[in-house]
This record gives C-alpha cells, sequence and structure tokens, in this order.
C-alpha cells in the first residue's frame, strides 16, 4: 500500500499556504464591510466637517491642495474636501430617496404584473418596454423639469425612470413561481392567494430586491449628478456634486485642475463602493454562491 | 364518496393528444393502480385527477362535483420529486405543517425524526423529504391520494415503510389511493384493481 504514498488530499496544498487565507465567503463579507465603511466614511465627513470651512475666505483663493486643503479651495476660498463631501452626502440622500421609492414601485409593478392576470401583465409590459426604449437621461431632465426642477423634481425623475429593468426581473422571478409545483402544491392543500404571495414569492425575490435596490443607488447618484451639471436639477445654492463639477468646468482652462479632478473621483469612489456592495451582496444571498 | 374522471383528454397547446376519452374511478378505501409506459401521459393524467391542472376535454368529479377551486382539496397528489414540492427556503417543520398539523403518530408512522424539522430541505434526502410529502397530504380531510411514482426515486427500506402506511391509512379511514407506476410488480402487489393507459394514436404527420 506504500503506492499510495504521492497521493495527497486535494486541500492538502490549500491548508498549508496560510493561515490568513480566507474563505470565498469571508472574502465576499469583508469587500462588502469595507464598501460599506467608505460610504459611512463619506456621510461621517459630510456630517462631521465644520461649517467654518465652507466660509469664504479671499485671502485662501484657489490654492493648490496642500495638508490643510487636501483637495484645495475654490474662487472664493472655500474648503473644497468639505464642499465634496457635502456634495457627496446630499447626492446619497437624494439618491436613497429616490432609488427607494423606485425599487418599491418596481415591486409593486412587477408583482402585479405577475399576478393580476393577462391584462395586468400586457399594461405593466408595455410600460416598461416604453421607458426603457427612451433614454434615461432625456426622460430624467423632462421629467425633472417639468415638475419644476429642485430637489423634488430630480427625485420624482429618477423614480419614474429607474424602476422598469428591476420590475422585469421580479415579474420574471414571480411568474416562474407561479408554475412552481410548492405554490401549486400550497393551493391545493387549501392556501390563500395572500398566504402564497406573502410566505413563497415574497421571501424569494427579496434577495433580488435588496440587490437592486443597492444596484440603483450609484445609477440614481450619476443621473443626479448629471441632471444637476446640466442646469436641470438642483439650485446652485445646494451642496450637490455636480453643481461643484459644473462650476468647475469654468475654472478647468485657467489651470485649476483639483476643482473638478477631486469631486470627479471622490464621486466615482462612491458610485463604484455601491457597485461592490451590491455584487457582493448578491453573491452572499444566492444560494448557488453563498457556500464558495 | 369516489373520485371519477369521465372521458378526459389532454393536450399541450393544440399539439398532439396526450390522451383522449379517458374513464376512471377510485372509490374510497380502495388502492388502485395505473399502469402505463413511460411518455404515455401518467403524470399529465395524475395532475388531472388532483387539479393541478384542467382536462381539455371531459370532466373530473369528486362525489359527483367538480373539484373545490378555493379551500382544501380533498384529492391530493404526491409527485415523483420530492425536492421541488416543497419550498426550500423553509424548514421542514413549516413545510409539514402548511396542510394540517399533523398527529404525531402520523410521523411515527412515517419514521420522520424529530431533528429533521429544524432543518431545510437541502440537508435532507430525497427519500426523507418524500416522507414529508406523504405525511403533509395524509390529513383526515384527505379523501383520494394520488400517488405519482411516489417512490420510484427511493430505496427499498423507504419505500417499504411509505406503503405500509399508506396501507394502514387505507385499512383505517377508507382512503382511496391511487398507484401511478410503470411497475407491474409494484402494483400486483399493493392494488385491488389495476387500469391501464394507454397513449394517444400517434400524432398526425
Amino acid at each position: 500500500m506504500n503506492g499510495a504514498a504521492p497521493q495527497t488530499h486535494p486541500s492538502a496544498g490549500r491548508v498549508s499556504c496560510s493561515r490568513l487565507a480566507l474563505s470565498g465567503r469571508q472574502r465576499t463579507l469583508l469587500t462588502a464591510a469595507l464598501a460599506a465603511l467608505a460610504l459611512g466614511v463619506i456621510v461621517a465627513a459630510g456630517v462631521l466637517l465644520p461649517d467654518t470651512r465652507l466660509a469664504t475666505d479671499l485671502g485662501a483663493r484657489n490654492q493648490a491642495p496642500s495638508l490643510a486643503n487636501p483637495f484645495g479651495t475654490d474662487w472664493l476660498g472655500r474648503d473644497m474636501l468639505t464642499r465634496t463631501a457635502r456634495g457627496l452626502t446630499t447626492s446619497l440622500a437624494l439618491g436613497m430617496a429616490a432609488a427607494s421609492v423606485s425599487a418599491l414601485l418596481a415591486l409593486a409593478l412587477g408583482m402585479a404584473a405577475a399576478t393580476l392576470g393577462k391584462a395586468a401583465d400586457a399594461a405593466v409590459s408595455w410600460l416598461i418596454d416604453l421607458f426603457l426604449s427612451v433614454p434615461h437621461i432625456v426622460l430624467l431632465i423632462l421629467i425633472s423639469f417639468a415638475f419644476g426642477g429642485g430637489a423634488r423634481g430630480v427625485i420624482i425623475g429618477i423614480v419614474l425612470t429607474h424602476w422598469p429593468a428591476l420590475a422585469r426581473i421580479i415579474r420574471a422571478e414571480i411568474l416562474a413561481l407561479r408554475g412552481s409545483e410548492f405554490v401549486r402544491v400550497s393551493r391545493r392543500l387549501g392556501r390563500s392567494n395572500l398566504h402564497i404571495a406573502t410566505r413563497h414569492m415574497f421571501p424569494h425575490v427579496f434577495p433580488q430586491f435588496l440587490v437592486g435596490l443597492i444596484l440603483l443607488f450609484p445609477h440614481a447618484i450619476l443621473h443626479e449628478a448629471a441632471v444637476t451639471f446640466l442646469g436641470f436639477g438642483l439650485p446652485p445654492h445646494e451642496p450637490a456634486v455636480g453643481i461643484i463639477l459644473a462650476e468647475a468646468m469654468m475654472h478647468l482652462s485657467t489651470g485649476r485642475w483639483w476643482l473638478a479632478l477631486f469631486p470627479g473621483l471622490a464621486l466615482l469612489a462612491m458610485v463604484r463602493a455601491f457597485d461592490i456592495l451590491g455584487d457582493n451582496t448578491r453573491a452572499l444571498l444566492d444560494p448557488r454562491t453563498a457556500h464558495e | 364518496m369516489s373520485l371519477e374522471a369521465r372521458a378526459v383528454g389532454f393536450r399541450y397547446g393544440s399539439g398532439p393528444w396526450v390522451f383522449r376519452k379517458f374513464d376512471i374511478t377510485v372509490g374510497a378505501g380502495e388502492m388502485v393502480g395505473l399502469l402505463g409506459p413511460s411518455g404515455c401521459g401518467k403524470t399529465t393524467l395524475a395532475r388531472l385527477l388532483a387539479g393541478h391542472e384542467d382536462p381539455r376535454e371531459g370532466r373530473v368529479l369528486f362525489d359527483g362535483a367538480a373539484l373545490p377551486r378555493a379551500g382544501y382539496c380533498p384529492v391530493q397528489l404526491v409527485s415523483q420529486h420530492p425536492e421541488h414540492a416543497v419550498n426550500p427556503r423553509w424548514r421542514m417543520r413549516d413545510i409539514m405543517c402548511e396542510g394540517w398539523s399533523m398527529a404525531e403518530d402520523t410521523m411515527e408512522m412515517l419514521s420522520i425524526q424529530p431533528e429533521w424539522l429544524d432543518r431545510y430541505p437541502s440537508e435532507l434526502s430525497g427519500g426523507e423529504i418524500q416522507r414529508f410529502c406523504v405525511a403533509r397530504t395524509l390529513s383526515p380531510s384527505t379523501r383520494i391520494l394520488i400517488a405519482d411514482e411516489m417512490t420510484t426515486m427511493l430505496d427499498a427500506i423507504t419505500q417499504a415503510q411509505l406503503w405500509r402506511a399508506v396501507r394502514e391509512t387505507v385499512d383505517q379511514r377508507g382512503l382511496g389511493v391511487l398507484v401511478v407506476s410503470h411497475e407491474r410488480a409494484l402494483i400486483d402487489a399493493l392494488c385491488d384493481r389495476t387500469v391501464a393507459l394507454e397513449a394517444a394514436d400517434a400524432p398526425e404527420p
């Protein structure tokens, strides 16, 4: 039986590698936690940085990044780090409000399409196609403009333009569930439609709903910034990233690169953090990848 | 009290008929075998009889009336694939109690271990889940049980235990059972009489 000696257990190599080696699940959790932490830091900075740093200080105008002002100062001597943090916090709040309402709308319409019969399904599917066939940003500008701009206009615009993709996913999930055997069995065991919807269907679509919601945030934030940048969103006195970037455009040609670079990078970092959070949440919730 | 199918026929969409003009009756306290080769429509017929699907022609009657649309259906179906018949996100305790609050002797009769109750379906074997699926349908409100290849995938011991439990229920309170199988030996051993299902005529070219 000595001939069996060279055979080693398949996992032997991995075990001896490192004690710090994390399982896939732990790595996913860690990444998600780091992304959440990054978002927490942005919010904390927006709330904790003092108002005095936003005061006009004509003695400290147009300063390049330094230790005192890591993101530099603008043409009125305001600290760009504080302005960026405030702007991102505003974007985050707007994005959360808009994405949450949009996701709830998607859930309601998706469930209605799948459970209320053919006419409802046709109507909702038609609406989904209609909204998906027009470019987001055009529709968003029109809706935002029609509702008078400002935070309200932007939120309504984002809510009305971002639900179709998630609604389509939820509709498809529920259609598949309706035909599944355990739902048929439940019905023959005398259970009501309400019981089937709340106990069988909702728990099944909840992970999709949650991941869809998290992945809606970056969309909502980017579109808020875009609409505001184009002048159809928040008014200029609100501390929004879109406003900061639009103002910075006027000063780019004069060599003040820091006015646009840092707020732009911070916006990208926040959007990416949400993307990572969403993808990792999906990996954790999906039974096929949850144990990897 | 009996379950009766009168001249039922079924086809998917406008495809060829799976079967037509088929009659069958299952009475209280009897075990009837339904034999037929693979693909002849046994499972489809079982689903029609249990009300999971509507026949395209003919009628399925329980005590002379159509099967109830809502509420507990007196005709219950146990299918071949237990893992599809349970919600993968539920614990076995909830699955078992979905139809009725089960008596302990039913659990004993089917050798369901108490420690299985807190597990998820993915943590049990097919045979173990199938015991729950059978237990779930043996409520006193069930008058007819359709067992569609109920034990085909299971080992011999589990098969014997499940059929003994069903037989006991038949003898005790007059449950009627339709045993759907392609195994003649099983049906000969269990059933009082046998009905053969033959596929409809070959589809027109």
